[in-house]
This record gives structure tokens, C-alpha cells and sequence, in this order.
């Protein structure tokens, strides 16, 4: 079975994880004009559960 | 043709997964909306119409072949009895999928899949809505042609009226401007007789300059 001749540095594994980022959820307001609250796109809206205008979801 | 199923079925095996998408179907027909995975809805879809479409034709062979996934009697009933007239003008698309927020637990992307509720006939009230809208636009555009008109006659006599004010205060503006045009020829042409001079002294300097260096 392959195994790693030599030890992991420490600069080496901290700079492979310095590549593990997160990237921001894309949000956009509600279309909704009584509830405008930022959710994601093409969801319906968490807060007021509307999605195009129809009540999808119960409201928080 | 009918394309397979792409990548692995539900739950792991083709048996679990007709067995899950039977269930989800009698649960769809059943409550109207469920909400599930946005997976499982995207493979229920296809399966609730089909069943959807036997259900509207509703005869003795469409009602065995509903019954071959749908084990449940009372909803097989409800599908023909309620869910197919109810869908009797919709040329397909009864189901519909609306994404929600991803599940607590997992993070798995979730969607609500419902039974269309509202009638085709929305879509002719829509048309009889814009034809409406269409008859009301011209007779405003009238009404703000009429307005546009009355506005420009109104603006006319007052151009007429400005017009005849105005002309008498050019005449004496004129009278005016001509004699102090007058005053500033007689001064300019001094000037002028100035100039040249200065400006034959800077040429004969610049020549001067050019001989020296050359």
C-alpha cells in the first residue's frame, strides 16, 4: 500500500486549507411589497411564504 | 420514447424507488401539496401527471392501470371522481413545484409539489383583462389628445398676445442696440490699426531669431 514518505509540513497543509472558503449566499428581496426581506433566488420566501404571488409556504 | 432515469434510483434499488414514488404519488392525491425532497419531487412529477391523464379518461382499464401504483382505493377514487374532472380543460402541466428553504438537518434541498388549483379560465379572464386595459389606453390617449389640443389653442393666444408686447419692446431694444453698435465700430477700427504694427514687430523678432540660429 502507498504511504507518505515524509511528514505533512505545517506549512504546507495550512496552506491547502487556506483554499477552503465560503462564498456568500446570493440573497435578493422579496418581490413581495408588504414583506421585502433578502432570500435566496427562485425559493419562496421564508418569511412571508409567498412565492410569484402564490402562498406556498406557512409563514415563520 | 421514453428516456431512462438518470444516475442512481431513490433509496437504492428500482423496486424501493417504484415503491417510494408510489407512496409520494398516493400522498400527493391524497393531501393535494406535500413537501419533500426537491429530488423526489422532480422524479414524482412526471409519474403524477401520467397518472393524472389515466385519471381523466376514467374508464375501466385507465382505473386498473392506476391501481397497478396507487394501492389505495379511496384515493384512487378521489383521483378519478375529483382530481381528473377538476384538470378536464388543462392540457397537462397539474403539478406544480415550488423550491423552499434547504431542511434543517441535512441541508437537502427541499420543495413543496401541489396539485394546480386555479382553473384555465384565469388565463381567459388575463386575455379579457388586456383587452380591457387595450380599449382603455386609446379613449385616455384621447382624453390626453383633447387636453394636448386645448393646451396648445391656450398657448397660441397667449403667444399672440406675448407676441404683440414683445415686438414693440424689440422695435426699442433694436433702436437702442443699433446706436451702441455704431459707437462700438467707431472704436474698434483704432484698434484694429493698432494691432498690425504690434504684430509685424513679433514676425520680424521671430525671423531674427531663425537667421541667428541657422
Amino acid at each position: 500500500m502507498a504511504v507518505p514518505k515524509r511528514k505533512m509540513s505545517r506549512s504546507n497543509t495550512r496552506s491547502r486549507r487556506s483554499q477552503w472558503k465560503a462564498a456568500p449566499v446570493h440573497l435578493v428581496p422579496c418581490p413581495n411589497r408588504a414583506c421585502k426581506e433578502l432570500k435566496p433566488r427562485n425559493v419562496a420566501c421564508p418569511v412571508c411564504g409567498q412565492y410569484a404571488g402564490r402562498q406556498v409556504v406557512e409563514p415563520a | 420514447m421514453p428516456t431512462p432515469t438518470k444516475g442512481t434510483r431513490l433509496g437504492g434499488s428500482p423496486a424501493h424507488e417504484r415503491l417510494m414514488l408510489a407512496n409520494l404519488a398516493t400522498s400527493l392525491f391524497e393531501h393535494g401539496r406535500i413537501t419533500t425532497t426537491e429530488a423526489k419531487a422532480r422524479r414524482l412529477r412526471p409519474l403524477a401527471e401520467k397518472l393524472i391523464t389515466k385519471a381523466k379518461r376514467g374508464d375501466l382499464h385507465n382505473r386498473r392501470q392506476i391501481m397497478k401504483v396507487i394501492r389505495n382505493k379511496d384515493v384512487v377514487h378521489k383521483l378519478i371522481a375529483e382530481i381528473g374532472p377538476h384538470f378536464a380543460d388543462r392540457p397537462g402541466g397539474y403539478v406544480r413545484i415550488t423550491k423552499t428553504l434547504p431542511r434543517k438537518g441535512d441541508n437537502a434541498a427541499m420543495a413543496v409539489i401541489e396539485l394546480v388549483q386555479e382553473k384555465v379560465a384565469a388565463k381567459a379572464k388575463r386575455t379579457a383583462k388586456k383587452a380591457a386595459k387595450a380599449e382603455t389606453k386609446p379613449a385616455a390617449e384621447e382624453t390626453k389628445a383633447e387636453a394636448a389640443e386645448a393646451k396648445a389653442e391656450a398657448a397660441e393666444e397667449q403667444a399672440e398676445t406675448n407676441a404683440e408686447a414683445t415686438t414693440e419692446a424689440a422695435e426699442e431694444a433694436k433702436a437702442e442696440d443699433a446706436a451702441s453698435e455704431q459707437a462700438d465700430q467707431a472704436e474698434e477700427p483704432a484698434e484694429q490699426a493698432a494691432e498690425p504694427e504690434a504684430k509685424e514687430e513679433a514676425k520680424d523678432e521671430a525671423k531674427s531669431d531663425k537667421d541667428g540660429e541657422s
